[in-house]
């Protein structure tokens, strides 16, 4: 569905228009094999707006999405609004959502705000967003757009002390086996990819403007000092527990994945087997038959009679794969972080003893 | 055909001690209307009479998100060609003791020495749009970059009350007089003779910043673009932000010290309550037996290290994996 949505304002709008302008250096690097976006440029008003959207609708597990809006500049993608979408609650969603983003795109530009459209943003749950929905609408995405990304925000490792901000765009490699729509496990092999080549993450800077310099100044002096400081905090144990729980159910899934990939291989390898006996068996019944002098038996087209069983999709595998990966990476950096913390206090206690 | 719609003797209310009666500019029951010079524009209605503004709801505190600021910085920045100043709606939620603002978006507008003209369909537009994502968001009112009140903004503040009980005005000072953009909240009250020509001023509110905890680690976080040279800044890394957290602290216990040694030395006097806070500050740090704490200590580093083994474990794991299936 979303999809579908995508595609739709990808080709209505301007924007498809604008890419061939400015990006034409970006699709003559795109031809080499090369992304086209070296760096991703955010406005601190986006991170703002981000983090308000998902504070005031996002409560739960429940993912909040949103479009982002900017421009690209040599092989910077800047991105400099952006604006929320409704959650799905009604069953007219279809309709909806891409009358929404028109209204919205045409209201914006009569404001002067950039209206190209540069990617999506979504907010994720102890970092699972390696699924199939997103790599279909990051994929229509990028197929539309060449530079788009999508922003991934979690609010809980924020909420932890430090922003986590995230940009993702698919390899090219991903890009050639969606296309060819092929996720059998011979494609995937030609094409090489492996659960670390499907995301590349591109390295985020913020910028502002010296107006909004001068209004972050501004809220320094006027606003009160924070008083919690949760970086600082030792107490963690729950969010770990909880990192771990969701490993360990991915982790299970890829084992049940793997056993459905180790069936299929055996199944294979028995047929191959059974077809070879019936060959051999064919040709002796021949030999048998030539020296009588009755005239052999028809050849009969073996792969009717051995059907071969169904190639399992490898593409959830990998997707499990990649996700089982971005959770390892959280929860390092989660333990290093604690590491430091745990020695920091122990400095402490040592000098108070 | 643009009929001035105020006349315009009186200067601008001052923000000043409310007592200061200078009349905004005399306005509510002038029977004239400008007409906006554009169709697409909604003209201006005489009113039958003044909005009645009851008493405000939600006391004098006016609660600002840092994302509206931001928004309204960036609107500014964006204005067309020979506008001197950016209008808006302002979006959020009474309740009892404050009015929150949480939301925002630009209106166009066309401003000229005798009269203005604010696109109302384009902001209702916008207002059911924004609707859709946020159910809960009401109109409180409307914004202005600049320095003053204008006459122009009595006629703004009339349309946005139709839209509003008591709309909310907002100024932000992007001219940066005085060094300093100031930000100042207002509301209308009417004033002058009951009986004759009815006079309306602004009187001013009191404003504080709220924020979600998430958005105190956001603005933190751009504030920093603040001290570096080109204004950009990038997110750092694991453990250089728990070094960044600490050395915070670090300097906010410097400066705890510094005022320890000055009282010390007799520079400044000392403060009882300064003392207190110092006094629950150092027996903050818990007092554990050295081997309680050596023992907690080595059993939370024991579960973090299997926790990181078995996470490089389950890596390598599904790297063999792949290896394998491509085989």
């Amino acid at each position: 569905m979303m999809a579908s949505r995508k595609e739709g304002t990808g080709s209505a709008t301007p924007s498809s228009s604008s890419t061939s302008g400015p990006a034409g250096k970006g699709k003559g690097k795109g031809g080499s094999g090369d992304s086209a976006v070296k760096q991703v440029q955010i406005d601190g008003l986006v991170v703002l707006k981000i983090i308000k959207h998902y504070q005031e609708e996002g409560q739960g597990t429940e993912v909040v999405q949103g479009v982002l809006l900017g421009l690209v500049v040599e092989d910077r993608l800047e991105i400099t609004n952006c604006f929320p979408f409704p959650q799905h609650t009604e069953d007219d969603a279809d309709f909806d959502e891409v009358q929404y983003q028109m209204e919205m795109m045409r209201s914006l530009r009569h404001v002067n705000i950039d209206h190209l459209h540069v990617g999506w943003y979504q907010s994720t749950y102890y970092g699972s967003f390696v699924t199939r929905a997103l790599l279909d609408s990051q994929f229509s995405y990028q197929h539309a757009i060449e530079e788009s990304v999508v922003l991934i925000y979690d609010p809980i490792k924020t909420a932890q002390g430090s922003l986590s901000l995230k940009a993702y765009r698919l390899t090219p490699k991903l890009m050639e086996v969606c296309k060819e729509k092929d996720f059998s496990p011979e494609a995937l092999k030609k094409g090489n990819i492996t659960f670390e080549h499907m995301f590349e993450e591109v390295p985020i800077v913020i910028k502002n403007s010296h107006l909004i310099n001068v209004l972050m100044w501004e809220l320094e002096k006027k606003s009160a000092v924070a008083d919690k400081h949760e970086l600082l905090s030792l107490a963690s144990s729950n969010h770990l527990g909880k990192n771990l729980q969701l490993l360990m159910d991915r982790v299970d899934e890829m084992s049940q994945d793997i056993v459905k990939y180790n069936t299929y291989m055996r199944n294979t390898s028995k047929q191959q087997q059974q077809k070879h006996q019936y060959q051999q068996r064919r040709q002796q019944e021949n030999m048998q038959r030539q020296s009588r002098g009755e005239p052999p038996l028809p050849e009969e087209d073996l792969s009717k009679l051995f059907k071969p069983p169904q190639p399992p999709a490898r593409m959830d595998s990998l997707l499990i794969a990649g996700q089982i990966n971005t959770y390892c990476q959280n929860i390092k950096e989660f333990t290093a972080q604690n590491l430091g913390k745990l020695f920091m206090a122990q400095a402490l206690q040592e000098y108070n003893n | 055909m643009a009929t001035p719609t105020v006349p315009a003797s009186a200067p601008p209310a001052a923000p000043a001690p409310a007592t200061a009666a200078a009349p905004a500019s005399a306005s509510a029951p002038a029977p004239a209307s400008p007409t906006a010079p554009a169709p697409a524009q909604t003209p201006a209605q005489s009113l039958p009479g003044p909005a009645l503004p009851g008493p405000f709801p939600g006391g004098r505190v006016v609660r600002l998100h840092p994302v509206i600021l931001a928004s309204i910085v960036d609107s500014y920045e964006r204005r067309n060609e020979g506008a001197a100043r950016v209008i808006g709606t302002l979006l959020g939620t009474v309740d009892k003791h404050s009015v929150e603002v949480t939301n925002c978006f630009s209106v166009p507008h066309n401003e000229s020495e005798d009269e203005v003209a604010v696109d109302m369909e384009f902001a209702k537009n916008m207002y059911e749009l924004h609707k859709k994502v946020s159910p809960n968001e009401l109109i409180l009112g409307w914004y202005a970059t600049g320095h003053d009140i204008t006459e122009h903004s009595v006629l703004i503040h009339e349309y946005y009350s139709r839209e509003a009980p008591n709309p909310i005005h907002l100024t932000v000072d992007t001219s940066l007089q005085n060094g300093r953009m100031s930000i100042k909240a207002y509301v209308s009250t009417l004033m002058g003779v009951p009986g004759r020509t009815m006079g309306v001023m602004f009187t001013p509110l009191t404003v504080k910043y709220a924020y979600y905890d998430t958005e105190r680690i956001g603005v933190d976080l751009i504030m920093k673009t603040c001290f570096s040279p080109n204004r950009v800044i990038g997110l750092s890394s694991d453990l250089q932000q728990v070094g960044g957290a600490s050395a915070r602290i670090q300097d906010a216990l410097s400066t705890v010290l510094q005022y320890a040694e000055d009282v010390l030395s007799g520079k400044v006097s000392a403060d009882n309550t300064v003392g207190r806070f110092l006094m629950s500050l150092v027996n903050q740090v818990p007092k554990i037996v050295p081997d309680d704490f050596e023992t907690m200590l080595n059993s939370n580093i024991n579960d973090l290290l299997m926790v990181t083994y078995l996470a490089n474990l389950t890596q390598s794991q599904i790297a063999l994996n792949e290896k394998l299936v491509n085989l």
